[in-house]
């Protein structure tokens, strides 16, 4: 780990006090025996504000539970989480979540699911619907404000779900392998979206993805999971490529390949680690 | 896929075809002694000539419209019941438990021999029939709504949470839309059974609708009668399911046709 240096665009109001802080949470499941299934080991994570944080690891290594966490959609089973210096219980208003799976409404229009999260909140439904218009041109899909969403495209839907996430102004934003489902063409279009948006107004963000390819060419930091259980955090990189960043060039620049190489080299050392700890135990 | 219009016209074929049957075994001896037939099935000329005499004197409009209101009647009860109750039962999981085995052996019961004590209860107007109808509308719609709450995509729901929404609003976005899916879903079932609950609750004692109708004829051996009552009461269970698909394309836009 010879990448040390501290991220720029940090600070701003809340420079003393980060966005999201996991102090030793641990998060557990019971099981039907009634064991308990430790998901992800004590774990330590900081993100500041403004800060693009991926989170890598491999499939089923526990990274949701963490954003799930952070969410307050799931309460973890030690350790505190603190959001702007503050412990919080209940659900995180500050937050807004992509998930991976289809989250929009079937019975709204895509409007209708972008405006939701304004009208809920008191916005009278004209404003709203300007606002969700607008976002909706930001998303590239003005064309498609009346279309339900199972007359959309994945990665449409995917867009959607993004402006409905982003037109609350979240001051942190969590995304669950946001691209999961989509091809690989559409994932690098996301990215570049993302980018664009985030840049224009930026947020503390925690990308969770099992691709290291995304997680470097999109973050500011990159941390790697090992495998679970108990799974915890084995890698933290500073990725110091200038932005703004095109993805699709990004990839083939010899500075990408570098970083990209010798997380690998950790990853796949800390992996094969990880696998070897499981049978052991077995 | 077949020309549409040779599907119309192999499907006109088959009724033309039974009719034709129909007539020449009731009025020739080709299928034996017409009389007998005629006593049994009567013949399609005069069923068709008593319905016309129905409609022309206009008699049959009043049963026409007792059937109906029993129907409607029946369904909108028996679906504010469920769609509440099922409710319920969904948000609280005890009381879902304790009532299950008797929902259960409610729903198991064949509804008809109700029949006998709501009009025992209600008397032999119109609420009689309705609360059979009940009965039958009330349990289908109930077991849609609270699978519909039930089934609610943990991701929708969460990702609702996460945009802001109370209880309330839970209920008002996600759970009753999701519920309503469900239950327009059986919307052609449970409005069939709000007519078959009137329709019965008239055949078995009344003074009025299709079923008092039909049963009359029946008791005086009048078996044109009967077939022109139930020639008109399948017409207007076909005109009653036209409207509920109607109804439905127009409220379940934003779920994806079937694919054909």
């Amino acid at each position: 780990m010879k990448i040390e240096q501290e991220p720029q665009g940090g600070g701003g109001g809340h420079s003393q006090s980060h966005a999201v802080e996991l102090q030793d949470v641990a998060i557990a499941f019971p099981m039907t025996d009634g064991t308990r299934y430790e998901a992800v080991g004590q774990t330590q994570l900081k993100v500041k504000d403004r800060e693009f944080v991926a989170i890598v690891g491999p499939t089923g290594c526990g990274k949701s539970t963490l954003l799930n966490a952070t969410a307050g959609l799931l309460v973890p089973a030690e350790g505190r989480v603190r959001i702007f210096g503050k412990d919080h219980t209940g659900l995180n208003r500050h937050a807004g979540y992509l998930f991976q799976q289809d989250s929009l409404m079937p019975w709204k229009t895509s409007i209708d699911n972008v405006a939701i999260g304004l009208e809920i909140a008191g916005t009278p439904r004209r404003e709203a619907l300007e606002k969700a218009r607008a976002w909706m041109g930001k998303v590239g899909l003005a064309a498609f404000c009346d279309r339900y969403p199972h007359m959309l495209s994945g990665g449409q839907r995917k867009r959607v779900g993004l402006a409905q996430v982003l037109i609350r102004d979240p001051k942190i934003i969590l995304m669950d392998e946001p691209f999961g489902p989509l091809d690989a063409q559409t994932r690098l279009i996301m990215g570049d979206l993302l980018l664009d948006l985030w840049s224009a107004d930026r947020k503390a963000v925690m990308f969770v993805t099992h691709d290291l390819d995304e997680a470097i060419s999109l973050a500011d930091r990159v941390i790697i999971m090992s495998a679970g259980p108990s799974s915890r955090i084995i890698g933290d990189y500073t990725i110091p490529l200038p932005r703004p960043r095109e993805i699709a060039d990004i990839k083939s620049e010899p500075q990408f390949q570098e970083i990209h190489r010798e997380i690998w080299n950790a990853l796949k050392e800390e992996v094969l680690k990880g696998y070897r700890q499981v049978e052991e135990r077995q | 896929m077949i020309d549409k219009r040779i599907l119309f016209l192999l499907q006109l074929s088959v009724a033309v075809i039974v009719l034709i049957v129909w007539h020449v075994a009731s009025t020739t001896t080709l299928f034996g002694d017409p009389k007998n037939i005629r006593f049994f099935f009567g013949e399609p000329i005069a069923v068709g000539q008593r319905i016309i005499d129905w409609f022309a004197d206009g008699s049959i409009w009043y049963h026409l419209g007792i059937t109906l209101t029993e129907a409607a009647l029946a369904f909108i009860i028996g679906s504010v019941g469920g769609v509440i109750i099922g409710f319920w039962f969904a948000r609280k999981p005890l009381l879902a438990a304790v009532f299950d085995p008797y929902v259960k052996a409610a729903n198991a019961l064949p509804r008809v021999v109700l029949a006998p004590i709501f009009a025992l209860w209600l008397g032999l107007g119109i609420w009689s029939k309705v609360a059979l109808g009940v009965t039958l509308v009330f349990f289908i719609v109930f077991f849609n709504v609270y699978q519909g709450v039930k089934e609610v995509s943990p991701t929708i729901l969460s990702n609702a949470r996460m945009l802001g929404m109370n209880g309330r609003q839970l209920l008002r976005h996600v759970y009753l839309p999701s519920a309503m899916s469900w239950m327009f879903s059986s919307l052609h079932t449970s409005v069939g059974f709000a007519v078959v609950g009137a329709v019965v609750g008239e055949y078995l004692g009344s003074a009025a609708g299709l079923g008092y109708l039909i049963h009359e004829a029946e008791s005086v051996f009048d078996v044109t009668g009967v077939f022109a009552g139930m020639v008109v009461l399948t017409f207007f269970v076909l005109l009653v399911d036209w409207v509920v698909s109607l109804v439905e394309n127009r409220l379940l836009v934003w779920r994806p046709k079937p694919a054909n």
